[in-house]
């Protein structure tokens, strides 16, 4: 007896292999874990953002159980940015979150191996190594990770978060390995902006890889040469 | 004199195990459903080892839906009145552990309910 959740991922594996092997853009890591042949990434295209929209950070809260705050303490995990250019007076929105490099300065000064990358590019905290140390905080250029500074209650069961570790972006790692996208691309496809792309970097045939080579798309912060696993177009 | 000192000396042997009876035993509420994935008595001594070897592969190498998952423990052995394992002195998991005195750390970030449907 498969439980429903067994039989609706292997459902949409089948389905998805019988539709059109360009169309499935990712299956459920499930049993295997994470692979190293998939690198989990994210397009943001900037002209498709709208000034003023946050269904990304709303989706990522909900998701996440994170309480919305925006006070220096609190946990966020998308940050809404508004440029404007000086010269010209062009203003832009984009999403900032953890940017998954794959060379991460976080991996890189975390004492205690806490911070680490998974197979797939998705950069993690493992909590039950966290010591709350906050380097890694210091260490990122995008202001990505935050840290808990309150005991919390009623967390997610899928997304265990506490008192005294860093946290960030998961690319709704949960969701993931179910074989779903990330909740700010669902909203974000939802609320009709199509502003966000998910997929496999390393797949030529999947979306972003598509769309990256017809548009081409820049990294924030790209002299740092991170190799980061969100890029931009229109920036 | 003789028999005072029986006397005595039963009353000493009794004391300490009056005191232990004194001691509540554990609540150890019924799960909700089916069997454990082991036998209770090897539940009870190697459950700590197989969440922590469980945790590593799960949160390091993306395995999901092992046979070990704290999330189904908390489904099974939620409590019907608190609905959690967690929430009161009489729930599964926090009366053993208060019973063993051994501090219960994994509700401090893992959800002690499941998820409401």
């Amino acid at each position: 007896m498969t439980s429903r959740r067994e039989f609706l991922s292997k459902a949409a594996v089948l389905g998805g292999i019988a539709v059109a092997p360009g169309l499935i853009l990712f299956e459920p890591a499930r049993a295997k874990g994470a692979s190293s042949k998939v690198r989990w990434g994210m397009l943001v295209d900037t002209t498709r953002c709208a000034e003023g929209c946050s269904a990304c950070v709303s989706a990522c809260n909900r998701e996440n159980g994170l309480s919305g705050g925006t006070r220096p303490t609190d946990s966020q995990w998308i940050r809404k940015v508004e440029l404007r250019e000086k010269a010209t007076g062009r203003t832009l929105s984009l999403p900032v979150m953890c940017q998954h490099c794959a060379e991460p300065p976080c991996v890189d000064v975390c004492p205690t191996g806490a911070s680490f990358k998974r197979a797939d590019g998705i950069v993690l905290v493992d909590r039950h190594i966290c010591i709350g140390c906050r380097y890694c905080m210091m260490a990122c250029p995008y202001k990505a990770r935050s840290f808990v500074h309150r005991p919390l209650h009623d967390q997610k069961p899928d997304v265990p978060r506490g008192q005294g570790c860093v946290e960030s972006c998961t690319l709704c790692v949960q969701r993931v390995d179910r074989g779903e996208q990330p909740a700010c691309v669902e909203a974000c496809k939802a609320e009709g902006g199509d502003a966000l792309l998910f997929g496999d970097l390393n797949d030529p045939q999947s979306g972003v890889s598509r769309r990256m080579r017809e548009r081409g798309a820049r990294q924030i912060r790209a002299d740092l040469q991170l190799d980061t696993g969100v890029r931009y177009q229109g920036i | 004199m003789r028999l005072l000192a029986a006397l005595a000396l039963i009353a000493a042997l009794a004391l300490p195990a009056g005191v232990l009876a004194g001691v509540d035993k554990p609540v150890i509420e019924k799960a909700q459903s089916g069997p454990c994935i082991a036998p209770p008595e090897v539940m009870r001594r190697e459950h700590p080892d197989m969440l922590k070897h469980q945790r590593v592969e799960t949160v390091h190498q993306g395995i999901v839906g092992a046979k070990v998952s704290l999330e189904k423990c908390v489904a099974c052995h939620a409590s019907k009145q608190t609905g959690s394992v967690a929430a009161s002195k009489q729930d599964f998991c926090e009366s053993c552990h208060a019973y063993a005195a051994v501090k219960l750390d994994c509700f401090e970030c893992h959800a002690s309910r499941p998820e409401k449907q």
